[in-house]
């Protein structure tokens, strides 16, 4: 099997390398072999294991764009016992860089929208590398609104480098497209759960995102701007700029998991199998449908009232501010906004 | 070597600043005017009616009446919450600011009266760190929605910003969802919602509020987007198009409702919160 392996995993790379060859020679009789295999596997998981204990933001960024790595498509088809795909925004086209559907998950229908990245070169163009256009963030919508007619709870799965910068893309409205988004998510009538599965790429990535419970897979990153753009806009060295930078970059925006977990901007991580969901993408997905499931159950249990309430409140809470909280006036359900000090 | 001069000319457009002096060159039409009469005219170019950017106190001063300023949590300052540091630490950059501008952050909040009409407003100003939006400008609008919604009286915004501010990471990203839950409370509540564009308005704060005004204004010329025109060039590697992202590009593709004129905006927007009551 061709593996794509990331620059800090070259010397798993060669212990696999030298395991596969020692197994393709040995048939299982030479028990020589066998001890040595046995031991050099034993080598390379510790190997990993060490790798992966202390992953810089950076390397974490390169694992959740990682081209191997399971997208919308493929933990819908691990997830649900039926899907079918839905198309169009009813207004201009159907945007291929995000993807949604009704589906049934252990027998609990859903419905599912997701950024979708491609494989391999004509699907990567085709998909515009996961960045969507306004009629995707409407197709979303379209999509949001008939989960919220026909009470089916809304999973999202989070997976872009970015809403697209181009000139149709501005032409029809891409402030507009994500800004209606954040405001009609936060009234959904609907439980909403999001996943962060690979890159959370910013305004584009929030479009689907704004949840009663947000979760980040392990190794997935979540940042206001990429750590290049920010290198960038701080280091203003023209095409100059290489992974020492981004690497500072990744760092200096708390973009891991374990970051936005610590800010209380994430409800919770979602482990990875050792080396990255694409190590283990069945296992994964097994992870990530008790989740998912457990979410549901619980915010079922919530009136929609509440349900909603509790949504506001938990958005309303973010930020980091000193100063008077906001002045109490006549209507005394005036949520409180972040903790000031 | 045309393209090099109209590069040039694209650049020198969206210069900011007045110049000290007696005389001030107009970044639009490159007259030269005298500084007293644009500075009379609301900052607007008496040759060719380009507007100059403003601070958030002058734009305050041209849309509310007269005294009529009470001032909404004045006191509320950014943290520092990733320990960002740049060329120099975020904290610097902020005090920084702080002393430049007199402002706390990259906006003012208050109640107001506009001919006479009780409003919330909330003004963005974009020489405090670009206008980003940050915890603090996340939580003025916010606070700024709810008091509309609890008082029953409408909002004005007015947007000046280059969007979520870097130095806040994911905090600042957030207060987009945060304010755009504010503003569907106050449609749920059927409390009207101005919003005013004014150059530039992008990225976070574009893609937020600034979107979501039940009627759109903006500012001649100004200009507005998602992405900004630099990052689009260098992603599609074709010259954009004239007027791209300008107002008068924007009425056109129906993504706002109207341009006004600076001497004309609070007389408008007097006359949609009549119209609408």
């Amino acid at each position: 099997m061709i593996r794509y392996y990331l620059d800090f995993e070259k010397p798993i790379q060669e212990l696999e390398l030298k395991i596969e060859e020692l197994k393709r020679l040995n048939s299982g009789q030479d028990l020589n072999i066998s001890a040595e295999l046995d031991k050099l596997e034993q080598k390379a998981a510790e190997m990993r294991y060490e790798i992966f204990s202390r992953l810089t933001p950076w390397q974490k960024t390169q694992i959740a764009r990682h081209p191997d790595r399971p997208y919308t498509l493929d933990y819908i088809k691990m997830l649900t016992d039926d899907f079918i795909e839905l198309h169009g925004d009813r207004r201009y086209s159907d945007d291929p860089a995000i993807v949604g559907g009704i589906g049934s998950i252990s027998g609990t229908n859903v419905v599912i929208i997701g950024h979708q990245k491609g494989r391999g070169t004509k699907e990567r163009i085709n998909r515009n590398f996961g960045q969507p256009h306004p009629e995707g963030y409407r197709k979303a919508l379209r999509l949001m609104k008939l989960a919220e007619r026909f009470n089916k709870p809304l999973l999202t799965f989070v997976d872009t480098p970015g809403a697209f910068p181009g000139i149709g893309a501005e032409e029809r409205g891409q402030a507009e497209a994500i800004a209606v988004n954040l405001m009609e998510m936060s009234r959904l009538k609907i439980p909403v759960i999001s996943i962060v599965i690979g890159e959370g790429g910013s305004g584009g990535a929030l479009a689907i995102s704004v949840a009663d419970r947000l979760y980040m897979f392990e190794h997935s990153v979540y940042s206001v701007i990429s750590p290049e753009g920010c290198a960038a806009i701080l280091w203003k060295k023209n095409g100059d700029l290489g992974s020492a930078d981004f690497s500072r970059a990744a760092e200096a925006l708390k973009l891991t998991a374990q970051d936005l977990l610590r800010f209380k901007i994430v409800d919770d991580i979602i482990p990875e199998p050792l080396g990255g969901v694409h190590r283990d993408p069945k296992a994964a997905a097994e992870k990530l449908k008790e989740v998912v499931l457990d979410a549901i159950k619980e915010l079922r249990g919530k009136s929609i009232e509440k349900l909603i309430e509790e949504r506001y409140r938990k958005i309303r809470r973010i930020g980091r501010i000193t100063g008077a909280p906001p002045v109490s006036n006549d209507n005394h359900k005036h949520p409180p906004g972040p903790s000031t000090s | 070597m045309a393209w090099f001069k109209r590069t040039k000319e694209q650049k020198a457009d969206r210069r900011v600043k007045i110049p000290e002096g007696l005389w001030v060159k107009c970044d639009n039409c490159k007259e030269i005017v005298y500084r007293k009469e644009v500075e009379r005219n609301l900052k607007v170019c008496p040759k060719c009616n380009y507007h100059f950017r403003i601070s958030a106190a002058e734009r305050l001063k041209l849309l509310i009446d007269p005294g009529s300023f009470r001032e909404l949590d004045p006191d509320l300052a950014s943290t520092d919450p990733l320990r960002f540091r740049d060329s120099i630490p975020y904290s610097e950059r902020l005090a920084e600011n702080r002393k430049k501008s007199g402002l706390s952050d990259a906006i003012i909040s208050g109640e107001v009266l506009i001919r006479g009409i009780p409003a919330a407003v909330a003004v963005m100003d974009f020489s405090f760190m670009g206008g980003s939006m940050g915890s603090v400008v996340g939580e003025k609008v916010t606070r700024t929605a709810e008091l509309a919604l609890a008082k029953r009286i409408p909002l004005i915004a007015v947007s000046a910003s280059g969007g979520a501010r870097m130095q806040e990471g994911m905090f600042s990203l957030m207060q987009m969802a945060k304010v755009s839950a504010a503003v569907g409370r106050l449609k749920d509540g059927g409390v009207p919602y101005i919003s005013v564009l004014t150059d530039p308005t992008f990225g976070g704060v574009s893609a937020s509020f600034a979107m979501l005004g039940d009627i759109i204004i903006a500012e001649p010329r100004s200009l507005i987007g998602f992405a900004g025109p630099r990052v689009i060039e260098q992603t599609i590697k074709q010259q954009l198009p004239p007027d791209f992202q300008r107002a008068e590009f924007l009425l056109s593709h129906g993504l706002i409702d109207m341009i006004v004129s600076r001497k004309d905006l609070r007389e408008t927007i007097s006359r949609i919160l009549t119209l609408l009551k």
